[in-house]
């Protein structure tokens, strides 16, 4: 008995944190192996944004102009394409029954879930935006000011999109509807990322503004998204 | 400990599946579900393991742990087997042991018992039918759980399979546990029938 007592006091704070690294961890592979999105989702980003000089011409204060704001619909794109499968693998192969039944609260799942999902398929665009810059005529200030903001918005546009990846489980509609869904609710970190961007480069705005409201954004949805997408995946038990 | 179903009702997509039914199984007790396709057994196992809401009635364990909920003491093996084909064998079986937590066992040594310890670091996509249900069934053994919820159990199974789930059942009994299983095929071990929905 005295073995079960500290096993019992034992389950309640470490095995929670070991459950949720372990369900990172396997995101994370299974996202870098062939066929998983991480890949993806950073050559659709290279691929729109090296159409755009053909599409606009070759206007290079033009295009520089327009840098910042290619890059963030470039990553939003590409952060969109492989979040509507968050759930829906886990739904199709029965994991996500198990995660529902687990010990691990339903909400911290989630948000691991995210987690994974921006570490695989996030940070690389962020990674990828310096090369891209080059390409789209930005220069060094530029360019870093825009992975900057990336890396402060790419989190809300996974954790609000979260919402919609369970919606789309328990709905059971997939790909199309997400993008409906999901889209609206990005505006304003579009807004606000393009515009801490564009203060770096033409003014006459100071970059503190938005993007301390940009940060809000992430922090926000970083709270909500889990909730969210947890309510709505208990709603659509079936 | 004692789980026990008092006038559930399962209603799904706005069909009555079952109604006023009553159920009960006590520690060391496998219980067959039968019943003919359609007439919720696996609504009731779904039920039972908190994926479905019952429309009415209750289901309660008694002597369980106090401070879990009867899904958490719970395994399901449904007809998904939540097996991802991207990892391997030890990779999938260690992430359910990893995220399920709690009393578990070294799973080198369930594999060796459910017959894959040769397909170790094998990719689970590459795997048969069969060998999934054996690599799900090793997920009951690594992980303690007293309540088993078994989705045709044997479907997929060869002959020695199911020797060797049955020798499985009847060890997870004798230790306590207890086994409520959607079956068409007989189970192989001693087991009570629970009839759902007339005479098949």
């Amino acid at each position: 008995m005295c073995g079960a007592d500290s096993r019992r006091s034992n389950h309640h704070w470490k095995p929670p944190m070991t459950a949720l690294s372990a369900l990172i961890r396997r995101d994370i592979r299974i996202a870098l192996r062939v066929g998983g999105g991480a890949l993806i989702g950073v050559l659709f980003f290279l691929t729109v944004v090296v159409l755009m000089p053909f599409a606009v011409g070759p206007d290079l204060a033009l295009l520089s102009r327009l840098g910042p704001a290619i890059l963030w619909l470039g990553a939003l794109l590409a952060s969109l394409l492989t979040l509507d499968r968050l759930f829906m693998a886990d739904h199709e192969d029965g994991s996500l029954d198990l995660i529902t039944m687990s010990r691990t609260p339903l909400e911290l799942a989630c948000a691991a879930k995210a987690l994974a999902h921006w570490l695989a398929a996030g940070l690389p665009l962020i990674v990828a935006t310096p090369v891209l810059g080059l390409l789209l005529n930005l220069d060094m200030v530029a360019t870093g000011a825009v992975a900057l903001t990336l890396l402060a918005g790419t989190p809300a546009l996974t954790f609000t999109g979260m919402i919609g990846a369970a919606l789309a489980v328990t709905l059971h509609r997939g790909g199309l509807l997400m993008a409906v869904l999901v889209l609206p609710l990005s505006i304003p970190v579009l807004i606000f990322g393009v515009a801490a961007s564009q203060a770096v480069i033409v003014g006459p705005m100071t970059f503190g503004a938005p993007f301390s409201i940009l940060c809000a954004l992430s922090l926000v949805s970083l709270v909500i998204g889990p909730f969210a997408a947890a309510a709505s995946l208990r709603h659509g038990l079936d | 400990m004692q789980l026990s179903g008092h006038d559930l009702i399962c209603v799904r997509g706005g069909r009555q599946v079952f109604a006023g039914l009553d159920f009960a199984a006590v520690s060391g007790e496998a219980v067959a579900v039968v019943g003919r396709n359609g007439s919720g057994k696996t609504s009731l196992l779904r039920l039972i393991a908190g994926l479905l809401v019952p429309a009415g009635g209750k289901i309660a364990l008694e002597g369980g742990d106090a401070e879990l909920t009867l899904p958490e003491q719970c395994h399901y093996l449904g007809h998904r087997d939540a097996l991802k084909p991207a990892l391997s064998v030890a990779e999938n079986l260690t992430f359910w042991a990893d995220f399920l937590g709690g009393e578990r066992l070294d799973f080198t040594e369930s594999l060796a018992t459910v017959g894959l310890e040769h397909a170790t670091h094998l990719p689970a996509g590459f795997l048969s039918a069969g060998q999934r249900r054996r690599l799900s069934l090793a997920r009951l053994l690594t992980v303690r759980r007293p309540v088993w919820l078994l989705d045709e159990p044997t479907n997929a199974l060869d002959v020695a399979g199911q020797d060797m789930f049955a020798g499985l059942m009847c060890e997870h009994l004798s230790r306590g546990g207890m086994i409520i299983a959607a079956t068409h095929a007989p189970l192989g071990i001693d087991s009570r029938e629970l009839r759902i929905g007339g005479v098949a």
